[in-house]
């Protein structure tokens, strides 16, 4: 009981800190990719390669000062950077970012929380997201700002849908609802060489939940909730200081979580192709693993960073036409030309 | 009598079956589960009373979501994870922002307090709720209603996905695809009324 206290608590600082610090190095790399896009240097005086550029900026934020407007509502003003953060920050908890690994004599799961409808969590929690940016655009009592949470609630109810049917495809070809489970499920082989990764075998749903993800982080080129050229700044126009950075840090951990979530359910999560066979101790094969893990996540978010400055912004009614008359559909037929290929195989 | 043990058999249709450590409040030292029960069911009924008397719509519509999530923790309690998580997922994910949003579209100010003392609405509310009131003390306290035992074995069992998933393809399969035509035909007129021209 003791050790499992103590695992508890290291799994929960180890995540946080990991999360934070991977949290403020992914804007760094986003400025210095989009610098490398836009032929510039980008951040490159402060400390090497410009790398504490980010930690500076942090806190720079938290020494201005926090402004709150007039005739802005203060408790839910307050409350909206809150809820984004919080949202972002929790769904990363069920994500197992290694398969298991040997600490005080006890098999340890390389996840914080092992839940057994760890997928409707994770659905659940993110779609609370959309609260934080909502409240924050009505609470702040500016029309720009409203606009961006009114943009926000419409966009995100029409891509959850579209995201939940797409991880309906994985759920009929793994059938379970535990994230551990589905990436084991991915561990075995196609033919006796193909990895047996999601993506090979639910290609469809692979593309609509990428793409739903990119609505779903509020990233370009669905970024109309905070569209600068109409909106200043969207829902967050009113906020100062350490709102806004909660704010900031809550867009790239909403990115750094669905990168994580499109690796465990498509890219075989932890999952390194035929480390089986080199004949490794377990736990070196636990840190391989990890270190697998690690890599699939940083190439999923660069790809994140380089979509977001090679493709310009949607125009809004392209964003609804695209959401509910390509990507719904899209991902309707994906489930049931799934159940039909799995009626024929049985 | 326990309430919370009463809940539990109430909801699932099982009795006389020890769910959990935790019996009797009164005599039991206080477990983690009664805590959180007492807790959830306080923080259930005070924002329920806080959603009624707020005059912001949208406080009223925060206060609703606060409690979707005070249930989703009381059915988390009695082992009911899926229609936990999808009370969240369903209630206070999609229908409450469809709420808010609605509510901030048409920009509803604060609502205004009624001039009438005494009307016949209070009056037949006062009693209606008295009833409803009555009628629940009556069922959870003193009712000896025979529910069916159980089919499961563990509490536990119940409340999982694919017990959840079984139930309702074999037993109640008929219900289940009926609301499914429900929900169909509520989908269709939305989509008539919100369309102005059907060509």
């Amino acid at each position: 009981m003791g050790s499992l206290l103590l695992i508890s608590v290291i799994k929960f600082v180890a995540y946080v800190s990991i999360v934070l610090v991977t949290v403020i190095m992914l804007v760094y790399a986003e400025r210095r990719v989009s610098a490398f896009i836009q032929n510039r240097l980008g951040p490159n005086r402060v400390g090497p390669w410009g790398l504490f550029q980010a930690l500076v900026d942090v806190v720079k934020l938290l020494l201005k000062e926090d402004i709150v407007p007039k005739n802005a509502y203060k408790p839910v003003h307050d409350l909206a950077p809150i809820i984004s953060i919080a949202v972002a920050l929790s769904t990363f908890a069920v994500i197992p970012f290694g398969n298991t690994i040997e600490l005080f004599g006890t098999q340890v799961k390389l996840m914080i929380a092992d839940v057994n409808v760890g997928i409707l969590y994770l659905l659940s929690i993110t779609s609370l997201g959309v609260y934080g940016v909502t409240l924050a655009g009505w609470s702040s009592n500016n029309k720009y700002s409203l606009l961006g949470g009114l943009r926000s609630s419409a966009q995100l109810i029409s891509y959850e849908l579209s995201m939940g049917l797409s991880i309906i495809g994985v759920l009929m070809v793994c059938g379970t609802l535990r994230l551990d489970q589905i990436v084991l499920h991915q561990t075995t082989y196609l033919w006796g060489w193909l990895p047996a990764w999601n993506i090979f075998l639910q290609p469809v749903a692979f593309f609509t939940f990428f793409i739903a993800a990119f609505a779903e982080t509020n990233r370009l080129p669905f970024d109309l909730p905070e569209a600068e050229p109409e909106l200043v700044g969207g829902y967050h126009t009113e906020y100062t200081g350490l709102k806004f950075g909660l704010f900031f840090l809550a867009e790239y951990a909403n990115m750094f979580t669905a990168g994580a979530v499109i690796t465990t359910l498509f890219l075989g999560g932890w999952h390194l192709p035929y480390a089986e066979y080199l004949g490794l101790s377990p736990t070196m094969l636990s840190i391989l693993q990890v270190l697998t893990f690690c890599v699939k996540l940083v190439l999923v978010e660069l790809f994140f960073i380089v979509v977001r400055w090679t493709i310009p912004r949607f125009r809004y009614d392209q964003l609804m036409n695209i959401g509910w008359k390509v990507m719904l559909p899209l991902t309707l037929a994906n489930v049931l030309v799934t159940g039909a290929v799995m009626l024929l195989i049985q | 009598m326990d309430s919370h043990a009463v809940a539990t058999g109430a909801l699932y249709g099982y009795r006389n079956q020890k769910s959990s450590s935790t019996n009797n409040f009164f005599e039991s030292s206080v477990t983690l589960e009664t805590f959180l029960f007492y807790t959830l069911g306080a923080v259930s009924v005070g924002s329920a009373l806080m959603m009624v008397t707020r005059r912001s719509p949208v406080m009223s519509a925060l206060y609703l979501i606060l409690n979707f999530f005070a249930l989703g923790g009381l059915y988390l309690s009695l082992h009911a994870q899926f229609i936990a998580f999808i009370q969240i997922l369903v209630y206070a994910g999609a229908i409450m922002v469809l709420f808010v949003f609605v509510i901030m579209l048409l920009n509803l100010g604060d609502e205004k307090k009624l001039n009438e003392r005494f009307s016949w609405k209070k009056i037949v509310g006062a009693g209606l709720s008295f009833g409803v009131l009555m009628e629940l003390i009556f069922v959870f306290a003193f009712s000896k209603a025979n529910l069916p035992p159980s089919h499961f074995e563990k509490a536990t069992d119940i409340g999982t996905v694919e017990n959840i998933g079984m139930q309702l393809f074999t037993t109640f399969l008929f219900p289940f695809e009926v609301t499914s035509v429900l929900l169909l035909a509520a989908i269709v007129g939305a989509v008539v009324l919100a369309k102005k021209k059907l060509n």
